[in-house]
């Protein structure tokens, strides 16, 4: 029982240690294209926030996993 | 703010009185119930209602939710009447119509491309309800009924639906599902591939909908959590800073609020875009 919360919180931990590095990159870099063609600067910035939702939903399969492995124990 | 404030108060009455379970009142104000919480004043108890064994009673969720369909039809309703007599917007006209325009230029057309305007109807009617019941659950003594796992999987359900159909009316039933496959691949990797696509049907809905439902209620969750911070530590010194993060947190979610109803209206357009045109 305490193990499952255990491994629930370090599965939450981890999950969003992955979504903070990839929307982290993923919004440098979009800043960046954005530094070198402003005038894109729309047509990236959308790309960037469906990229980042895609990134985020991936995020949180990993914690409904972990919810539910918290709820059950 | 202040709803939140008196809800945790009460909440951590009920705590003292049940003697224990830590986060169980967070939970309660995020779950189904069959009893309307105006908490210090009263509390309105709902019917239970059954029919053949199914469960079918006008839950607190279900109330809100046709509160913000109600809301959602008058306002529209009365823009639309607005448009009959004159077509320069005036008032209530003006966002409704700069909401409209930013909807059908930023999201559906450049995402679904030609053959855009048979879907438009649908997505703005799910922009427009999950924004509005996004941004009504920020209202005290509202429920985020987005923060509701069916409510979600019905959107998600829905949108499902519009892909389907919408890549089977362009290319008929058997040449869209074979389309999804990428043509001129080996046998033996179709043995791979088949049930991965098949798979890929479906989690982009799951997708949409669990999306949609952590986001809406990660803010409550946490706003309840910094104010709850007060009660767990029992000292009044920890409330200015529980309170301004708090604050912070609940402004945050105003713009989560647009976002997700943003994101969940550009990925069901861009799923639609995909399923219409298929480019293998």
């Amino acid at each position: 029982m305490d193990l499952a919360w255990l491994g629930a919180g370090i599965g939450a931990g981890i999950a969003v240690i992955g979504a903070g590095l990839g929307i982290g990159k993923l919004a440098g870099s979009a800043l960046e294209a954005m530094g070198r063609q402003p005038e894109a600067a729309g047509a990236i910035r959308t790309a960037m926030i469906i990229a980042a939702a895609l990134i985020e939903g991936i995020a949180f399969f990993a914690l409904v996993i972990c919810i539910l492995l918290a709820v059950k124990a | 703010m202040y709803h939140t404030v008196i809800e945790t108060l009460s909440a951590a009455d009920t705590l003292k009185q049940a003697g224990g379970s830590d986060s169980g009142w967070i939970l309660h104000h995020v779950m189904d119930s069959h009893t309307l919480d105006f908490e210090p004043f009263f509390s309105i108890q709902l019917p239970h209602l059954e029919i053949f064994g199914i469960d079918i009673s006008i839950t607190k969720y279900i109330f809100f939710m046709w509160i913000v369909a109600l809301l959602l039809f008058i306002i529209l309703y009365i823009v639309s009447r607005k448009y009959k007599s004159t077509l320069i917007p005036k008032g209530i006209s003006n966002i409704v119509e700069i909401t409209v325009l930013f909807v059908r230029d930023e999201i559906v057309k450049p995402t679904i491309g030609k053959g855009y305007e048979k879907f438009l109807p649908y997505l703005l009617t799910v922009f427009f309800f999950i924004l509005l019941s996004n941004m009504f659950g920020l209202i005290p003594y509202a429920v985020t009924i987005t923060g509701n796992i069916a409510v979600t999987a019905a959107l998600a359900a829905i949108s499902f639906i519009a892909i389907q159909l919408g890549g089977i009316k362009s290319h008929g039933a058997w040449g869209y599902f074979k389309g999804l496959i990428p043509s001129g691949m080996p046998p033996w990797i179709l043995i791979i591939l088949i049930p991965l696509e098949i798979l890929g049907l479906f989690t982009k809905p799951f997708a949409l909908c669990i999306r949609l439902f952590a986001n809406m209620i990660a803010g409550h969750v946490v706003i309840l959590s910094l104010l709850g911070l007060i009660f767990i530590l029992q000292t009044a010194f920890v409330a200015p800073v529980s309170i301004a993060f708090a604050i912070f947190i609940y402004l945050l979610e105003l713009l989560v609020a647009l976002i997700q109803a943003y994101i969940f209206t550009i990925l069901t357009s861009l799923f639609i875009g995909m399923a219409v045109h298929q480019e293998h």
